[in-house]
């Protein structure tokens, strides 16, 4: 295969630059033509570079191309190098797939829009950024992705400009994922400081040389790679600008914030899972995050009634399994759900976006009802993809990657039975809200009428995502159903497998039945409540204590308003109190300073003769005496 | 006849020199501060002839001729510029000249 | 002849303390007079008799009696001398006083310390000749050129004194233009 792996990212990269210079005026058929096509010359090629590495077997299963050397500074010399191996392949090829998918989509979507070629600009940007993330071989050209992403992510939420509370939501993500970046770059000073490379490999190698497991520089390093994951993945404390990023158009939603941009936490704690297996106690608390975030945000996206809210919510949650799976050990089962999560998340946004879409920008699910007659495409759609979100057993790709997280938290220890049940009472949650979502959108009295129809740019990713989320599962099937390990086995050689404590597989089926029937509990109970409308259940929804947890949980559990307390308000009275600029002031003193200084010296310029000897022989005295003084 | 201590003329010329010095800074008069000026070339010119005397050279008299060409030509614009002051300010008031233009 | 010496040293220390606290012109300009020519036995004593006679020709001779004329000439009248009188109160002094007097102790601590004894001899005004004519010619040419200059400068600054015919003194004190 020739070394062409750069051109991966380098064809988005092309596409923005062009797009970019083009400054909007080229017509909408090229403008796609570029936007859509770069995307899908790469998804080729990624396809390419897949089908030749499965092929042939590589040393150590890894395939380095070096593009250049980007600096060279006193034994700091890192490379502009990509990296293809397993974990690197999924990620690429989920990400370009994708992400052609989603363009795609787009050059319908967003076909009325004036920004026509700029949104498709700021996705290639976002693409290129992303797979220089994934595919990058140290952590300087990580960081160079991470925050490309970071940059584009900005650019598109407040791809509505006009609108200031679009600026204002874009600047939040921002912000929030800057905290993050922060400490990641800290992570990465003293990474280099202690272990002097930043390339992955040999970082992971001398640290597991060099630092004892549990020691203080390596909780201190995987501390601060964590805290750079949880901004960018919107995991607790960093968690409140995901709900605030719908503000951007619906493909972003589903590319940036659903399926891609929002698991580069977890595609670095992966990749660097040697460092945290040096420090468990940042470990368990990556889990502790997850479980706990997972919670939270299922109760929240329980009663938003903004459809993209749910679904940003519903996104915290998951990503929360993830982080559960990378806390206990289990790499290969965050890796998992995260392929799955891309297929039905983008699925479930594409859906939404198309409902919205004929509706008329309608974002309130209380405000739709009865469509799955006159739209039969999105509701198909919907409905698998809600399916395999809740994981509704053996059909769908969410039930294999949640019930493999299931069971590694399940077998991974003391703890794990306590954090399972977290990750069990969250599963319910998410049956429950989800199929909400379909119940109250699709079923019931019609209260808008549909308009228009759909082209196939839209129907085309739709059913190939559906396809996908019902199938995509079927690559790792645990050993109660079938026993195929063949994702297991494709990352093995990166993500080794964890040592199971109890391998019993009548265990692992009672614990899968369980969530299977817990999942199915929770359809019928929003089957319940929102089809039949049963007269306990509203009861209990609109008594006060239901209604002030429910309040409670829109509004995320408060973080916002904590933050707004904590940080923002004591802010703004600081930056209120330093109005006339303190810095400022010291330089107006030089001001008043050199003119007090002229005015009394302007005082001795009498014109008095007298007066001027007398000061010439005072300054001869002086330097006479200082003459003496100095003998 | 040359037995004289060349330090004790030189106290000689530090007080007239201060001596100058002091009617400069006190009086007012432009007459006498002119006047006090040369008692101070005068001092220095005293300086300078102590100093040819003992090292027994003619320079110290040749600087001391210098110093007389310097003092008659300052008086002479000196007196010139008095006389013009007086005109203008009817008064010989060296404060009082303290403002030239208008 | 140290005693020769130490008279002229006191009569000009005397004559020119005597000159800085006059309130009369013409009684300064005389004091000041005495002073010079005691300077000028001094120069003698010290054996340099060509400056000794300079500064009687030339500073007593001509510089003063210029002072004399000009004072003549300014015609200062009673109410000028009252003004005088206030002029030199004892307190006007105290300030300069003890400025002069630092002045002093610093250049006498500086310079009168351990000076050698001189080498006999006055130095001949045919050596003084011979040097200017040697060594100090270009000084010679530039004090002339020095002496032109003032003389220049002294006639314009002079010329308009009395050509707007308003400059004549009277003995109240002159009327101003």
């Amino acid at each position: 295969m020739p070394p062409i792996l750069w051109l991966i990212p380098g064809l988005p990269l092309f596409g923005f630059v062009a797009l970019y210079l083009s400054a909007g005026r080229m017509p909408h058929r090229a403008a796609a033509a570029i936007g859509v096509g770069s995307i899908g010359l790469a998804t080729l090629l990624a396809f390419a570079f897949a089908h030749w590495f499965l092929g042939a077997s590589l040393p150590g299963d890894v395939y380095l191309e070096t593009a250049w050397r980007w600096i060279t500074i006193g034994g700091f010399d890192p490379a502009v190098a990509f990296r293809l191996d397993p974990l690197s392949l999924v990620m690429m090829l989920v990400v370009t797939f994708v992400g052609f998918l989603i363009h795609l989509y787009s050059a319908e979507f967003m076909a009325k829009d004036e920004g026509y070629g700029r949104f498709f600009a700021y996705m290639n940007l976002f693409v290129a950024a992303m797979l220089t993330l994934v595919l990058a071989d140290n952590l300087l050209v990580l960081y160079a992705g991470w925050e490309g992403v970071g940059l584009a992510s900005y650019l598109l939420i407040g791809f509505w400009y006009r609108d200031p509370a679009n600026g204002a939501a874009a600047r939040k993500a921002f912000i929030l994922t800057r905290i993050g970046d922060t400490a990641f770059i800290i992570g990465l000073f003293l990474l280099f400081h202690e272990l002097g490379t930043l390339d992955i490999a040999t970082l992971m190698a001398r640290a597991h040389e060099t630092w004892a497991t549990g020691s203080a520089v390596a909780n201190a390093a995987a501390a601060l790679l964590l805290a750079g994951a949880l901004g960018k993945s919107a995991q607790l404390p960093l968690q409140t600008w995901l709900p605030d990023a719908m503000a951007g158009p619906t493909p972003v939603s589903a590319l940036l914030h659903a399926a891609t941009m929002v698991t580069a936490g977890v595609y670095l704690i992966a990749r660097t899972h040697e460092l945290f297996e040096l420090a468990p106690a940042v470990e368990f608390t990556v889990a502790v995050i997850g479980a706990a975030t997972l919670l939270l945000a299922a109760c929240s996206a329980l009663n938003q009634h903004d459809i993209k809210r749910i679904l940003a919510y519903s996104t915290m949650s998951q990503i929360g399994y993830m982080f559960l799976a990378l806390g206990v050990g289990a790499w290969t089962a965050a890796i998992f759900h995260f392929m799955t999560h891309a297929f039905f998340k983008a699925l479930l946004f594409l859906a939404a976006g198309a409902v919205m879409m004929r509706l008329n920008d309608e974002h309130d699910i209380f405000r739709m009802g009865g469509l799955w007659r006159r739209m039969p495409v999105a509701f198909v759609s919907f409905l698998i993809g809600a399916s395999s979100l809740a994981a509704l057993p053996l059909v769908t790709a969410g039930f294999y990657s949640k019930d493999m997280i299931l069971w590694g938290v399940w077998s991974s220890g003391p703890a794990g039975p306590g954090l399972w049940a977290t990750g069990f009472v969250g599963a319910f949650i998410t049956a429950l809200y989800s199929f909400r979502a379909v119940f109250v959108m699709f079923f019931g009295d019609a209260r808008r009428t549909p308009s228009g129809r759909y082209g196939w740019c839209i129907v085309a990713p739709l059913a190939v995502l559906s396809a996908l989320a019902l199938t995509g599962g079927f690559v790792n099937i645990p050993s109660a159903l079938g026993n195929v390990n063949s994702f297991s086995d494709l990352l093995a050689p990166v993500l080794p497998a964890r040592q199971e404590v109890t391998t019993a597989s009548t265990t692992q089926a009672l614990v899968m039945a369980a969530t299977s029937l817990l999942v199915l509990l929770g359809v019928y109970l929003a089957y319940l409540t929102y089809i039949q409308r049963a007269q306990v259940l509203r009861r209990i929804a609109t008594s006060s204590p239901a209604r002030a947890l429910a309040g409670f949980w829109f509004g995320g559990w408060g973080f916002d308003t904590l933050y707004e307390h904590i940080f923002v308000r004591p802010f703004l009275a600081l930056a209120r109190l330093n109005r006339n600029d303190i810095v400022d002031a010291c330089y107006g003193g030089l001001v008043v300073a050199s003119r007090t200084l002229n005015r009394a010296l302007s005082r001795t310029v009498t014109g008095r003769v007298r007066a001027y000897a007398a000061w010439v022989a005072v300054g001869s005295l002086a330097a006479l005496a200082i003459a003496l003084f100095l003998q | 006849m040359a037995s004289v201590s060349p330090s004790q003329a030189l106290l000689l010329a530090m007080i007239l020199f201060a001596l100058g010095l002091a009617g400069v800074l006190a009086r007012r008069n432009l007459v006498f501060l002119l006047m006090s000026i040369e008692i101070m070339l005068n001092a220095a010119g005293l300086a300078f002839v102590v100093a040819g005397s003992r090292w027994h050279q003619p320079d110290g008299q040749i600087l001391f001729i210098l110093v007389l060409t310097l003092a008659a030509s300052e008086v002479a614009v000196g007196l010139a510029l008095i006389l013009r002051i007086h005109q203008r300010n009817a008064s010989l008031d060296a404060d009082a000249a303290a403002k030239l233009k208008g | 002849m140290n005693a020769a010496f130490y008279l002229a040293a006191a009569v000009a220390v005397i004559a020119t303390v005597l000159t800085i606290t006059r309130t009369s012109a013409v009684h300064a300009l005389l004091y000041l007079v005495v002073s010079l020519l005691a300077v000028a036995v001094v120069f003698y004593v010290l054996g340099a008799p060509f400056a000794a006679a300079l500064e009687v020709i030339v500073y007593a001779g001509a510089i003063i009696v210029l002072f004399v004329f000009v004072v003549m000439m300014l015609n200062l009248g009673e109410a000028a001398a009252a003004e005088e009188r206030r002029w030199i109160a004892p307190r006007y002094w105290i300030g300069p006083a003890a400025l002069s007097a630092l002045l002093a102790a610093e250049l006498c601590y500086l310079y009168v310390s351990g000076a050698a004894q001189p080498s006999g001899g006055a130095v001949r005004p045919t050596v003084v000749g011979a040097a200017l004519f040697g060594p100090y010619l270009l000084a010679v040419e530039l004090a002339s050129m020095l002496l032109l200059a003032g003389l220049v400068g002294a006639y314009h600054i002079g010329r308009h004194l009395f050509a707007d015919g308003a400059a004549r003194a009277g003995p109240d004190g002159p009327r101003g233009e």
